[in-house]
């Protein structure tokens, strides 16, 4: 398998999907002559032709709801935000449309479109343009909701979105898109939507992640291996359909869990997790169930209060000492 | 700020204090961990202790006066905070419940048990904790819910609830160990499964318990290689470990034994059985003892008695219960009214109670409401044993078998029919001498019949 970078992963998947099916197609602000702004999309108007890798005025809810509009005659569009901070002008697009059309439609109109930008925090960039938003769209039934944390979920998830009937959003890591790791250069290798993954054997406390943070729980468990704790770590990878089997599985393993998200705590995915866990499981917790997440205040500006607000793996081994009564 | 005062659940059963005495005076200044009051709980006398800080304002209740769990009692405040709403002593005005782990408070002991323990009945429902609101900065701590509350050690945090994680509570239920028994390593005392798992290897393993449902016949060998295999625990036999245990625990039972010469018996009982042949009845030693047991209580009312806990409950009637084996245990159908009735009356009676007892088919007012038991164990070639009292009645007699010896009479050996009788006594209402004269009549009765209508 080649090593590649999470954005190379990204442009294979899409080079990959556009070459395989030609009712696919990717629109959005600079995806064309300027290669994309984070340059995910490099190459593909010299090869597809300005058909098929449309640039687009600064005009988020129009570019998403004429992607909806795609989608519902048969089209395969991919709309790329520029960031996720963008998409909220596209909400009604995404939520009263995508989300909804199947089933107001009693499953006459399908929206095959799949949303897709970077999402969460980089660095300094201010409150607007720091945010981890894939739990307010996770919210909404009729949306498919994915966060790839390495290169190879990058391009298998990405690929299964646009291969899906359903609208999807993909929620890639602005922080992740340098990542390299080995990604399968077989054409139909994909990640199937609502499949969990264990990406750390454990057997003393379950952390259970997505995205971005997966990279920090594996850290904290490569440290906390040094005092003998054995850390599972459980990528969620889907939030919808969400893997609810891998989460109660490794939960009945280790009876001690830390959920973490880079988002906020108020309504995020590790509170509905949470829930799941105590609905579901709750004679095999022998602790309570400890989050970590961002701080529950706008991101600050300042480099020292950013660092602070942010969830890292100081965090996340406090709570899992925790929970681990250490 | 103004702390409320509860009544609190000192006891583990504790449902309602009564306040024997304030240690503080209204406008006394109170520190947090100041003891307030002597409480009288159900079992002791014990402490009430400030849970804040401040002058104690108001006193809701009087010396003397007895208290709801959960009732405010008084409140603490400063000099010049209006205490006025709070009325005085107003059971209605109560649960509020203590901020549950909201305050870095001592370890004063969880409120939760507070509030389980308090009486459900008038109380409006307990404010929600105000915990986990704060949006701090440090979104980090905003999450934890109980840990780090307090260092005190035993599981048995405050008013006797068992703080266990729901993991430990499950394994200790699969394995057979009691959960109350078990000392706790995580915060605050709490039980967890390493606590759990080391008190299963251990061996506080309670016996063979009651809930543990086991699979029926689950076939199994040990570890060590000894084959074994579990019955499930039938409902009967469920009852009848609780009603023993219930017994053997808190009754304290002693037992007099007496040999009763049973020739007169048995040819009372050859003459009665030829009286009865045409009408297909017969006779039993069993029901001539049930007779003699019977008419023998009427004159001795210490016997056909209970202890209720505050007084000894002497019955007007005199109802016998006969212990009958049936399939997987034993059940006790009653003879009411056995001292007003013929020995052929009693055994066409437990004849047919018995039968119906095997084929489970007695009514509950058929086999409840004894005033007094007989175990006959004769049939089985038993000598002589000792049975266990069935609560309420304050005793039961044990019968042994009616088997040939040789005796001692007027300086000659005789060969005669002799049978013996265990009496167990609960000592709470039987005194000794009081069992001994029982049997004395008992024996007289059963060695000359004629005595009972004497």
């Amino acid at each position: 398998m080649a090593v590649i970078t999470y954005r190379e992963a990204l442009g294979q998947a899409l080079a990959e999907e556009m070459e395989r099916d030609p009712d696919v197609f990717l629109m959005g602000e600079e995806v064309g002559v300027y290669n994309g702004a984070y340059k995910v999309s490099k190459g593909l108007l010299d090869r597809f032709g300005e058909e098929r890798v449309v640039d687009t005025p600064i005009t988020e809810l129009g570019f998403a709801g004429l992607g909806v509009g795609a989608a519902m005659t048969g089209l395969r569009p991919v709309i790329e935000f520029m960031t996720w901070n963008f998409s909220m002008l596209a909400m009604d697009q995404i939520w009263n449309s995508a989300a909804k059309l199947l089933s107001m439609s009693a499953g006459q109109l399908k929206v095959p479109v799949t949303f897709r930008g970077p999402d969460g925090a980089a660095l300094q960039l201010g409150a607007q343009h720091s945010q981890a938003l894939e739990a307010i769209y996770a919210h909404f039934p009729g949306i498919k909701i994915v966060v790839p944390g390495t290169p190879a979920d990058a391009k298998g998830l990405l690929k299964a979105a646009i291969r899906d009937d359903d609208p999807v959003c993909v929620f890639e890591g602005e922080m992740l898109y340098n990542l390299k790791g080995e990604v399968p250069e077989d054409p139909d290798f994909i990640v199937p939507l609502g499949v969990a993954e264990v990406k750390r054997r454990g057997s003393d406390v379950s952390i259970i992640t997505h995205g971005k943070m997966i990279h920090a729980a594996l850290q904290a468990a490569a440290k906390l291996e040094k005092d003998g704790i054995d850390v599972e770590v459980l990528d969620l990878r889907s939030l919808r359909p969400l893997d609810t089997d891998a989460i109660l599985a490794t939960v009945a393993k280790t009876n001690r869990v830390v959920l973490v998200e880079e988002g906020w705590p108020y309504g995020g995915i590790t509170a509905t997790v949470a829930a799941i866990i105590q609905e579901e499981a709750f004679d095999h917790l022998d602790a309570p169930i400890l989050r970590v997440t961002q701080a529950d205040v706008p991101m600050p500006y300042a480099k020292g209060l950013e660092r602070a607000v942010k969830p890292g793996v100081e965090h996340i081994l406090d709570k899992v000492n925790r929970v681990l009564y250490r | 700020m103004a702390t409320k005062v509860y009544m609190e659940a000192l006891s583990p059963t504790m449902e309602e204090g009564r306040l024997v005495s304030w240690l503080k005076n209204e406008g006394d200044e109170v520190k947090e961990g100041d003891v307030l009051a002597e409480v009288e709980t159900d079992k002791a006398t014990m402490e009430l202790v400030a849970r804040g800080s401040g002058l104690l304002r108001k006193r809701m209740i009087g010396d003397g006066d007895t208290a709801n769990v959960g009732t405010v009692i008084a409140v603490i405040a400063g000099a010049d905070e209006d205490v006025s709403s709070f009325g005085g002593g107003d059971a209605g005005a109560t649960a509020e419940a203590p901020k549950a782990e909201a305050s870095p408070a001592p370890a004063s002991a969880s409120p939760e048990a507070r509030k389980a323990d308090a009486p459900a009945a008038d109380e409006k429902p307990a404010e929600a904790p105000a915990a986990q609101a704060a949006p701090a900065a440090e979104a980090q701590a905003s999450t934890e819910a109980s840990a780090d509350s307090g260092q005190q050690n035993g599981a048995q945090a405050g008013g006797g609830r068992v703080k266990a994680s729901p993991l430990a509570r499950r394994l200790a239920a699969e394995s057979g160990v009691e959960i109350g028994g078990v000392q706790g390593s995580g915060p605050g005392g709490r039980i967890v499964k390493r606590d759990v798992e080391q008190a299963a290897q251990s061996g506080a393993q309670r016996p063979a318990a009651a809930e543990a449902p086991q699979p029926a016949q689950a076939a199994a060998a040990a570890s060590s290689g000894t084959a074994y295999h579990d019955l499930a625990l039938s409902p009967m036999r469920k009852t009848i470990a609780k009603r023993l245990v219930q017994s053997i625990g808190p009754v304290p039972h002693f037992f007099l034994t007496v040999e009763i010469d049973m020739g007169e018996a048995a040819r009372l009982r050859a003459r009665l059985n030829e009286r009865f042949k045409d009408q297909g009845v017969k006779v039993s030693p069993n029901d001539l003892i049930v007779k003699a047991v019977a008419a023998a209580l009427r004159r001795h009312p210490w016997v056909n008695a209970s202890w209720t806990g505050d007084s000894v409950r002497f019955y007007d009637q005199v109802h016998i219960g006969v212990a009958v084996a049936v399939d997987e245990g034993l059940i006790t159908p009653v003879i009411r009214d056995a001292d007003r009735k013929g020995v052929a009356e009693i055994a066409t009676e437990i004849r047919e109670l018995a039968g119906r007892a095997r084929e489970k088919k007695l009514k509950p007012d058929e086999y409840t409401g004894s005033t007094f038991s007989i175990s006959n164990l004769g049939m089985f070639g038993i000598e002589e044993f000792t049975a266990v009292i069935n609560p309420p009645e304050a005793a039961i007699l044990a019968v042994g078998a009616i088997a040939e010896k040789v005796v001692v009479e007027n300086g000659d050996m005789a060969i005669r029919q002799r049978m013996r009788v265990t009496l167990s006594c609960d000592h709470r209402v039987i005194d000794g001498a009081t069992g001994a004269q029982f049997l004395q009549t008992l024996k007289a009765f059963l060695e000359d019949p004629m005595l009972m209508i004497a």
